[in-house]
């Protein structure tokens, strides 16, 4: 059996299914459609979903909620992001485990309302001061749409971080059909919950049971215990040590913005996602996500087709960048490394290619190796990339 | 309701360690008081949170052994909201400064108008202390600051008044002098509304200094301003957390299934097509373009299909062309764009006007099906025009789009048209049901030529 249905939809189940029972958000297009879902759907699980005063305030809302132990999502398009920078550098400070939905549109500005876009993949990476990692996970079909929700919630409940969920005004909105036995569930987990320590623990204060920023090993995620909730616990977006208080001592600052730069860069291999379709022989590897990774996989269909070899890879963990699979995808399928030539093609000015360059001709000067040629296939006139693009460019 | 507590409450809310103000601020003063009312709430400690955001003030709740939480510049309001929503039960406080209510002026808006459960202390001070003495939008006229050298020519903010005329539950101002505070702030939280107090005090390291300023002073500041001191305002409304979960609660019940769930489509119908389709419909907003693509679209998975659906319109939903792609497949259709249509449906002149890129694509293998009025474009493809005067149709225009795209599919034979009967059946019930599969008959009468 099949349903015929668009990736707000399949977002706001995935989220449902995965606990979510939280929403903030303020109206934008293209992300509207999935505050809707939300503002009707929760009330019937006993969650909570507001429309709130501007971006600031649902992002807020949703810290805030997120604290007490509410497993919280929001949804917005670029401008928006723009609005909920100051605190996506709280929620990464804090150890905020927080869903955000980004349904691109064409930048910059107001840009194109109703126009898909991909231009927010380094923006969503650098989006607040500091330059702290977060997670950015694309998915590339509707069905994924689904479970990369899950997966979203997975992480950013797991690791308390802020994750991204990058689909576009297309794949938001466009109808697919998606067979109902084929959707993935991807386990959701869980935060960490708290050790209780009896009083009087040596390095305790008086009015302490637990050390709400205590982490051990310097990768890991401090326990949580819900404000509100029988412990003590203080939330803090200042330098903090253990006890979330406010420090300037460098020893413990130093190992504070270590252990939030670790905890994601440590963990690459177990969060990177890609669907890596290699062709033994193939001289030109194909490299794209979300929307336009559709194009590219229709393209590859009709290159092999016509007797051409060529390698695919979708990427579905933006942030983490993949790097092992973007540098194994050039070596093929049996280390080979016939690739003479990578294709990233994206609804941007070269948003992913960057990092893509950066990982092949870092990988090449290591390797003592002469790095393929990469070249981009880029579009911001609010059309999508089509397979004839991607035929065109592989053939020149 | 705040739950009573059942432990002893503590001899004190305050922690072991000492504020680390300036000597004269009155931000320890407030703090001490704010402690007092603690004691007189007995609350449970562990069912209190002080929300803070930046400023001296900000950090107020490091000194305080109930639950904390130190946000952004202006934000703690916001996330005292998300906190409250999430537990409508907990004893919510909010410290803010006066640079945090200016910075923040919406979100204090928002929670007047709402009246969400939150207990806000003003600290106001008239200028910024953190950063070095410039004005905020309580300077009074005159103010000497970092900022305003000559003296403030801003008309100070009326903070009691704005969220007064808002709907806030509880309205109060004084200073940080009051004996009575700790009284106010017990009485504030206990109103279980959105409750903000405008607490005056000195800034003995700027506002003072700078302006020869004195605890004689606030009176004084106050009395040239018009602004009355004491409860201001009070009103009796819901509270919000509990208001907004009330709602729901009742709209919601009785909704038994899992929400959300997919509807799925049993291939009832069968389909010949082995090969990709593309059949696009031009016509204008309101014509119910993207629900007949959509219906057409069930119809095709009902037929054992694969079907994609992508629409374009402009950002004013209710003018302007609308107008749907819609693939059929036997496999499952990766691209979901549409460059070179198999079929073309010319609804209206805002359709056409949107459809140039899909004419030109047009090859002698398409179809395009139009209405009398565009019967003399030119194009390589097979052109059939509707006349639906002739077949004794006289329907509003909003049928339009369903009708051509029936009559079309009737001619092409893509799939049964009962699959999109049987669409429409399934989609809704009801009126527009009745009314669609009525439209959808009459199309049976459509001669093209």
């Amino acid at each position: 059996m099949r349903e015929f249905i668009d990736g707000a939809t399949a977002i706001a189940r995935g989220a449902l299914d995965a606990g979510c029972d939280f929403f903030a958000g303020y109206p934008i297009s293209p992300a509207t459609p999935l505050l809707l879902h939300m503002i009707r759907e929760l009330p019937k699980v006993g969650g909570v979903a507001v429309q709130a005063e501007d971006e600031i305030a649902s992002i807020s809302m949703c810290i805030g909620a997120a604290m007490t132990g509410a497993r919280a999502l929001t949804a917005t398009s670029g401008p928006g992001i723009s609005l909920y920078s100051e605190n996506i550098g709280l929620a990464i400070m804090g150890e905020v485990p927080l869903v955000i939905v980004d349904a691109q549109r064409l930048g910059p500005a107001t840009g194109g309302a109703t126009t898909p876009g991909q231009g927010d993949v380094q923006f969503v990476r650098w989006s607040t001061s500091g330059g702290f990692p977060i997670i950015a996970l694309a998915p590339s079909s509707v069905a994924e749409c689904y479970s990369l929700t899950r997966r979203a919630f997975d992480l950013a409940e797991r690791l308390r971080i802020p994750v991204f969920l990058m689909t576009d005004k297309e794949m938001f909105l466009s109808m697919s059909t998606v067979e109902v036995g084929s959707y993935e569930h991807p386990p959701v987990g869980d935060r960490i919950r708290v050790e209780v320590l009896p009083h009087g623990t040596p390095g305790l204060r008086p009015e302490e049971t637990f050390l709400p920023y205590r982490f051990d090993p310097i990768d890991a995620p401090p326990a949580f215990s819900p404000v509100g909730g029988p412990h003590i616990t203080r939330f803090t977006g200042s330098s903090h040590d253990e006890h979330g208080m406010l420090t300037k001592d460098p020893a413990k600052v130093g190992r504070l913005n270590e252990h939030l730069r670790r905890k994601i860069e440590d963990h690459a291999d177990e969060l990177v996602m890609v669907n890596a379709d290699l062709q033994e022989d193939a001289r030109t590897l194909l490299i794209s996500y979300g929307i336009t990774a559709r194009a590219m996989c229709e393209a590859a269909n009709i290159a092999r087709d016509g007797g051409q070899a060529v390698s695919t890879l979708t990427v579905q963990s933006l942030w983490p960048v993949p790097e092992d699979a973007l540098t194994g995808a050039l070596c093929g399928p049996s280390c080979q490394g016939t690739i003479e030539r990578v294709i990233v093609a994206e609804l941007n000015l070269g948003d992913f290619r960057r990092e893509v360059e950066r990982v092949i001709y870092r990988w090449a000067a290591h390797a003592r190796r002469i790095a393929p040629e990469i070249v981009g296939i880029n579009r911001v006139d609010g059309e999508l990339i089509t397979p004839g693009q991607f035929l065109e460019t592989i053939l020149t | 309701m705040i739950q009573p507590n059942t432990l002893p409450a503590p001899s004190t809310y305050r922690n072991e360690r000492n504020y680390p103000f300036c000597p004269g601020c009155g931000h320890g003063l407030i703090l001490n008081q704010f402690n007092a009312a603690l004691m007189k709430l007995g609350l449970d400690p562990t069912r209190v949170v002080i929300v803070t955001d930046i400023g001296c003030q900000g950090l107020g709740d490091q000194y305080f052994a109930t639950h904390a939480f130190h946000g952004l510049h202006g934000r703690s309001i916001a996330y005292a909201t998300g906190i409250k929503l999430a537990d409508p039960d907990l004893t919510v406080i909010v410290i803010m400064g006066d640079g945090g209510t200016g910075i923040g002026g919406a979100h204090l808006l928002n929670a007047a108008r709402r009246n969400i459960g939150l207990t806000v202390l003003v600290f106001n001070n008239f200028n910024f202390g953190m950063t070095g003495g410039e004005h905020s939008v309580t300077t009074p006229p005159g103010g000497v600051t970092a900022t305003t050298r000559a003296g403030n020519v801003e008309r100070p903010l009326d903070v009691c008044a704005t969220v007064a005329v808002n709907g806030a539950g509880y309205v109060w101002r004084g200073t940080a002098f009051d004996r009575d505070l700790a009284d106010i702030i017990a009485e504030a939280v206990r109103s279980e509304s959105f409750a903000l107090l405008d607490i005056w005090e000195l800034c003995t390291a700027y506002y003072v200094p700078n302006n020869e300023f004195s605890r004689k002073s606030l009176e004084a500041t106050r009395t040239a301003l018009g602004m009355a001191a004491g409860v201001l305002h009070r009103e009796d409304r819901p509270e919000y957390a509990r208001a907004l979960r009330g709602a729901e609660g009742q709209r919601s019940r009785g909704a038994e299934e899992k929400p959300l769930r997919p509807r799925a489509f049993p291939a009832l119908f069968a389909s010949t097509l082995d090969h990709e389709f593309r059949f696009v419909i031009a016509g204008s907003a309101g014509g119910k373009v993207r629900s007949t693509a959509k219906m057409i679209g069930e119809a095709a998975i009902l037929s054992g299909l694969w079907a994609a659906q992508q629409d374009d319109y402009p950002v004013t939903v209710q003018t302007g062309h609308s107008t749907s792609e819609l693939i059929f497949s036997p496999r499952e259709i990766l691209f979901t764009g549409v460059t070179r249509p198999d079929a073309l449906v010319l609804v209206s002149e805002d359709g056409r006007r949107m459809a140039g890129r899909y004419l030109k694509a047009l090859t002698p293998e398409s179809w395009l099906f139009v209405t009398p009025e565009f019967a003399g474009l030119e194009t390589p493809a097979r052109k059939v025009v509707f006349d639906l005067d002739a077949a004794g149709i006289k329907g509003s225009k909003k049928n339009l789009g369903l009708l051509m795209a029936a009559a079309a599919l009737r001619r092409l034979e893509v799939f049964p048209i009962e699959a999109v009967a049987e669409a429409i059946r399934r989609g809704s019930r009801g009126p527009v049901t009745e009314e669609n599969l009525e439209v959808l008959a009459m199309s049976a009468a459509v001669n093209g030529s």
